[in-house]
């Protein structure tokens, strides 16, 4: 499975590359990811990472090495996870990344910074690729990323362009309603898919 | 809580859910011709429980860690639409199309090709936002979003500058006023009547408005507009005769989607609007644009959801038509019309009809889309 979406951001290539490069940051706008870890394989989530409550814009902080550990969101409130190493890094260019050898999930990403034409900003342009072994867990992998993983993904650049340009994600969840759920499982990007 | 069924009910009070966010307690809020599109059904993805209201002020109760020009017992008015500031259409103070501020962008993309900006309780194609038709209510970007009010002004001379007054005048100065022109406006609403007032402010020479329902006929005269009562006469022809065989200047369809027409054509688009061959009824644009002179401009505020609609293309393109439109980037105005305001060039109150508590919101919708008891504009108070 494929997907690739460009989005055009207020911002020079480096700052966009540098938040990105920290792979830590990338669970702050990609939703089924529950995080990415870059101290130790399989060991716990870095120290001072970003707040997400600060108010001047999220820096990233590049890795020490090139690998990473991921952990996503699966059905049934389960978690799927895998290692993953930096494969190209021109900065303020391009990360390409994939999955290690014998991982669980067989996903690669690349995702490109360039200067927008007329001085206006950045454009984004990601791939991602993930390919789920057969079987049970496979199909299970499949749902994870959602019925629509072109959907996910753009919504994925969506919040990367907000954290971008005003430093948090724009929310609806915790508003009034005259209703159970502030938010409508049906339309509202944030709880559907 | 479905078609044609507003209710005030009890909801839990609003908070701080981003840093640049206010609360406000709404003291003067109303009814927009837009909600009514809400009430009768024509507008998708609204769900039962969903807040109302996109014109609304008040007193600002708590602020967010991010705002840095308000401040907690400030009175302001609030625009409808939610912008961020920061992004390439905000900088270019095309507000409405703010590309920030929609969490639910990907709905209006499928619909409309790109998201506009996010909108204070207009379903979830806009973001799916609590809208201010309530107590209290959250602001998000308040810092962009708000004006402030200094003592000596009512509420009521400065509500308005939340939608309808922008909207008017932001329509008026899409019809790119010569002097001597001559301005024809169909839909004599709320922006309508503020429609004929923005035109002399800004140099029209003449106005005809047009609607059938005879206190806005008056009113609109009232403003200084000749009018054409479109049951009485034939809109088209009246045109003609009284621009001497030339067509109006400029045009603006200050109606939209939910437009009433005698005769045929009405029936031939409430048939096709029931079975969802065609979205909109866009009775208003079509004369419009046929009864324009030859290179004038259409300006249409008039709100419109749908996907296709018959409209006269051919007349458009061979009369060189310029049609300007969007909704408004109320923002913008702030400054200018609050101007107008204080120096007593208009008081925008002058279209308020009826004055409700918030708890008779529902008794509001339904003499205003009827038309009933002379209705043209209602302000709630919570």
């Amino acid at each position: 499975m494929q997907v690739k979406q460009a989005i055009t951001i207020n911002g020079a290539p480096e700052e966009l590359y540098r938040f990105w490069r920290d792979l830590r940051n990338l669970p702050r706008f990609m939703k089924h990811l529950e995080s990415v870890t870059t101290e130790q394989i399989m060991g716990q989530p870095a120290a001072d990472q970003a707040s997400v409550g600060a108010t001047s814009k999220p820096v990233g902080r590049p890795t020490r090495d090139g690998r990473s550990h991921w952990v996503a969101e699966a059905p049934a409130g389960t978690t799927v996870e895998w290692d993953a190493e930096i494969t190209e890094d021109r900065p303020n260019e391009l990360i390409a990344w994939r999955s290690l050898e014998g991982a669980d999930v067989d996903s690669s990403g690349t995702v490109r910074f360039e200067q927008a034409p007329g001085g206006r900003g950045t454009v984004v342009k990601l791939e991602m690729h993930y390919h789920p072994p057969a079987g049970a867990l496979g199909a299970g992998i499949a749902k994870l990323f959602g019925e629509d993983p072109e959907w996910q993904v753009k919504e994925g650049l969506r919040r990367f362009k907000q954290l971008m340009e005003i430093g948090e994600v724009i929310k609806t969840e915790g508003q009034p309603a005259g209703r159970d759920s502030s938010t409508s499982r049906k339309y509202d990007a944030a709880v559907r898919g | 809580m479905g078609k044609k069924d507003v209710q005030v009910v009890d909801v839990p009070d609003p908070q701080i859910l981003n840093k640049r966010d206010a609360i406000l307690k709404v003291t003067a809020t109303a009814i927009c011709g837009s909600d009514l599109h809400l009430y009768n059904g024509f507008i998708p993805t609204m769900e039962k429980g969903d807040i109302m209201g996109h014109e609304f002020m008040g007193e600002v109760v708590e602020v967010g860690p991010g705002v840095k020009n308000r401040k907690v017992g400030d009175r302001v008015v609030v625009g409808f639409p939610i912008s961020c500031g920061e992004c390439f259409f905000c900088k270019k103070e095309m507000f409405s199309l703010c590309e920030n501020s929609n969490p639910n962008a990907w709905i209006a993309e499928k619909m409309f090709g790109h998201s506009p900006a996010g909108i204070f309780g207009y379903s979830h194609l806009t973001g799916g936002f609590a809208g201010g038709q309530a107590e209290y209510v959250r602001v998000p970007f308040a810092d962009v979003g708000t004006v402030k009010i200094e003592d000596g002004l009512s509420d009521e001379q400065v509500l308005f500058l939340s939608d309808i007054f922008p909207t008017a005048y932001m329509a008026v100065e899409n019809c790119d006023i010569e002097p001597g022109d001559t301005v024809a406006i169909w839909g004599c609403g709320p922006v309508g009547q503020l429609a004929v007032r923005c035109c002399f402010m800004l140099g029209a020479e003449r106005v005809i408005a047009i609607d059938r329902i005879p206190e806005r006929l008056a009113m609109a005269r009232a403003s200084g507009a000749e009018t054409i009562d479109y049951e009485e006469e034939d809109v088209s022809e009246m045109l003609m005769q009284m621009t001497g065989g030339r067509g109006p200047d400029s045009c603006t369809d200050a109606v939209g989607l939910e437009a009433h027409a005698p005769g045929a054509a009405h029936y031939y688009d409430r048939m096709k609007q029931a079975v969802m061959l065609e979205s909109d009824r866009p009775y208003a644009l079509r004369q419009a644009m046929l009864a324009c002179r030859n290179g004038g401009t259409v300006s249409v505020p008039g709100v419109y959801p749908g996907f296709d609609a018959k409209i006269p293309i051919g007349a458009m393109m061979n009369k060189g038509l310029t049609i300007k439109t969007g909704q408004t980037h109320v923002q913008r105005y702030f400054g200018p019309l609050l101007e107008r305001i204080k120096q007593g060039e208009i008081d925008p109150g002058f279209i308020i009809t009826h004055r409700m508590r918030l708890e008779d919101a529902p008794k509001g919708f339904d003499i205003f889309t009827n038309k009933e008891d002379g209705c043209i504009k209602i302000v709630l108070k919570p």
